[in-house]
């Protein structure tokens, strides 16, 4: 555990996708932040005061260097989508407990990523893919969603594994949704690790437990402190959660990423 | 140079603490403060059993602050005397305990649990906003207020701070009622209920449709509430509501308050409380205050 929050200097930023934007970040969260982990982005903009949550898209230890695509939802997010390379933006993290990349080791892996959900998943992909061979899966499976065309991201995903792609408006890939483009493509696997909207994770869950399959799911939720304290951003859980002695776990740390039996969405 | 300071005769290293809600147990900003720097910790309310708290979205952001409605869920009494107290005894630090309830059974319940422990006060939250039932209640009636801390000043074997509601139309009135019971301090300001609308989805921010407003957009009207209190009442002040700084930190020492609690603001940054113990220490050299004691209340 080694939270921190500084002060980074962007590296570059561009515009992937209609309002979706590619950040680099020179940080030291990088040192320790893994797949499946997030951190909070604070505006500069004094009336804004707290972290945004962002994922993180790619780890790169080497250059100091954290990637975090994300999208333009509100004011806060607006205003980062105006940093140029030189500036400073203050960082808190890395947050969260990332994926369980254990849970992969000899399976049949299944990615799948919807919307904004999609960036962690390809640090998750990069992960599974540099693994020892003896840790590494049988598999990997990539799919994710988008709306349209707009396929961000998609090019990197097809190095780490075989990637298929669903959108909403059927422009690429399978029409509909991650879990039609599975039934469509007779995909098959062991294992899910997600990210997406709550009604992609719902149907993740549903689908994971009538299949048998293990699931962990990345969960959302509105934030303040970003480290446990605030008791903002919790979920049901099935069990009395330990910390908590209630049936509400914090998605900041005890989360994001959850066994999808675990949690009630 | 002396930044001690004493509360019902109780004494503090310095001024500053944490407001109850904001900080966990201390455990959470482990990380970013060294607690031992702190004058006193204050906990997350905590009641006679476990609360589930409220649905989310539990946080909604707004200019220069944020508005809240957690509900006060906290795993009860059993949980936090045996994992929550024994962490924070290990700092060199002063324990304060916030009591939350339903019901004045309730909190004596909670009261009498704790008065064995080896905390150093109790902080009476009769001020939350965002439960439904009790809470607030007894926070916006002098009467009820008065009653409330008569009962807890019977069996509470620490010090006793009831925490204020500035959603009265006269706090002094409560400040008065909470004197008069024998309350040892106040602490003020709790938040102020607000709403937030989301005009895309045309719903409430918030579950729970108002919450409790905290952060720098508040911190006038603490610094009035803190003011008017301490013209109107002998006992001493805990005066909190959107500190951010040193700077903030002595506006309300200045105002009357003998200490202060760092609320919202840790969320902005993690190391505000201890930037705001260093920045008091500074600003005292500078000015060459002597001591801290000094300066509560001096703007007349």
């Amino acid at each position: 555990m080694s939270k921190k929050k500084e002060s980074g200097i962007v590296i570059s930023q561009r515009e992937i996708a209609d309002g979706i934007f590619d950040l680099w970040i020179n940080t030291d969260i990088s040192k320790t932040a893994k797949a499946g982990q997030f951190v909070g982005v604070y505006p500069a903009n004094g009336a804004m005061l707290l972290p945004r949550p962002i994922s993180i898209c790619k780890v790169d230890k080497d250059n100091n260097a954290l990637r975090l695509v994300y999208r333009v939802a509100g004011k806060g997010t607006l205003e980062f989508s105006f940093l140029k390379k030189g500036d400073r933006i203050d960082v808190l993290g890395p947050l969260g407990n990332g994926y369980p990349v254990d849970k992969a080791c000899g399976k049949k892996v299944i990615l799948m990523g919807g919307g904004i959900g999609v960036p962690p998943l390809l640090e998750m992909s990069r992960v599974l893919k540099d693994l020892d061979d003896n840790k590494k899966p049988s598999e990997v499976s990539i799919v994710m969603g988008y709306r349209n065309s707009q396929d961000f991201l998609a090019d990197e995903f097809r190095e780490n594994g075989q990637f298929y792609v669903a959108t909403d408006d059927g422009s690429l890939g399978v029409r509909g949704t991650v879990i039609d483009a599975l039934n469509k493509e007779n995909i098959e696997g062991d294992v899910i690790f997600a990210c997406g909207p709550m009604p992609m994770l719902r149907a993740i869950k549903k689908y994971a437990g009538e299949h048998n399959m293990e699931a962990y799911i990345s969960l959302e939720e509105k934030m303040a402190c970003g480290v446990g304290a605030c008791l903002g951003c919790v979920v049901k859980t099935r069990d009395v959660d330990a910390h908590s002695h209630v049936k509400n776990a914090r998605i900041c740390t005890d989360g994001p990423v959850y066994d999808a039996r675990d949690v009630e969405i | 140079m002396n930044t001690k300071v004493t509360i019902a005769g109780v004494e503090f290293k310095n001024p500053v603490m944490v407001a109850s809600g904001t900080f966990g147990s201390g455990q959470e900003y482990g990380e970013f403060a060294d607690l031992n720097k702190l004058g006193a910790v204050v906990t997350k309310g905590v009641a006679n059993r476990p609360w589930e708290g409220n649905p989310t979205p539990r946080v909604a952001e707004t200019s220069s602050g944020m508005l809240n409605a957690i509900g006060l869920q906290n795993p009860g009494i059993d949980v936090f005397v045996e994992r929550d107290i024994p962490f924070l005894q290990q700092y060199d630090t002063k324990i304060i305990v916030n009591v939350c309830g339903h019901s004045i059974e309730e909190y004596l319940d909670v009261v009498e649990r704790l008065s064995d422990e080896k905390i150093d006060m109790m902080e009476i939250n009769v001020s939350c906003p965002n439960v439904k039932e009790g809470g607030i209640a007894f926070g916006t009636r002098p009467d009820a207020l008065f009653e409330i801390t008569k009962e807890i000043k019977k069996k509470s074997k620490q010090p006793i701070i009831m925490k204020l509601s500035p959603n009265v139309t006269d706090i002094t009135e409560m400040a008065k009622a909470a004197e008069a019971a024998g309350a040892d301090a106040i602490s003020l300001i709790n938040t102020l209920t607000g709403m937030k609308i989301d005009i895309h989805r045309r719903c409430f921010a918030l579950a729970n449709k108002t919450g409790g407003l905290s952060g720098p957009a508040i911190k006038p009207v603490a610094v009035r509430m803190v003011y008017q209190c301490a013209n109107a009442v002998k006992i001493p002040i805990i005066g909190m509501g959107g500190i951010a700084n040193a700077e903030d930190a002595i506006e309300f020492m200045m105002a009357g308050a003998s200490a202060v609690a760092v609320g919202m603001m840790n969320f902005h940054n993690p190391y505000a409380t201890m930037e705001v113990v260093k920045g008091i220490e500074d600003f005292m050299q500078k000015e060459k205050i002597e001591d801290i004691k000094d300066i509560i209340g001096i703007v007349k």
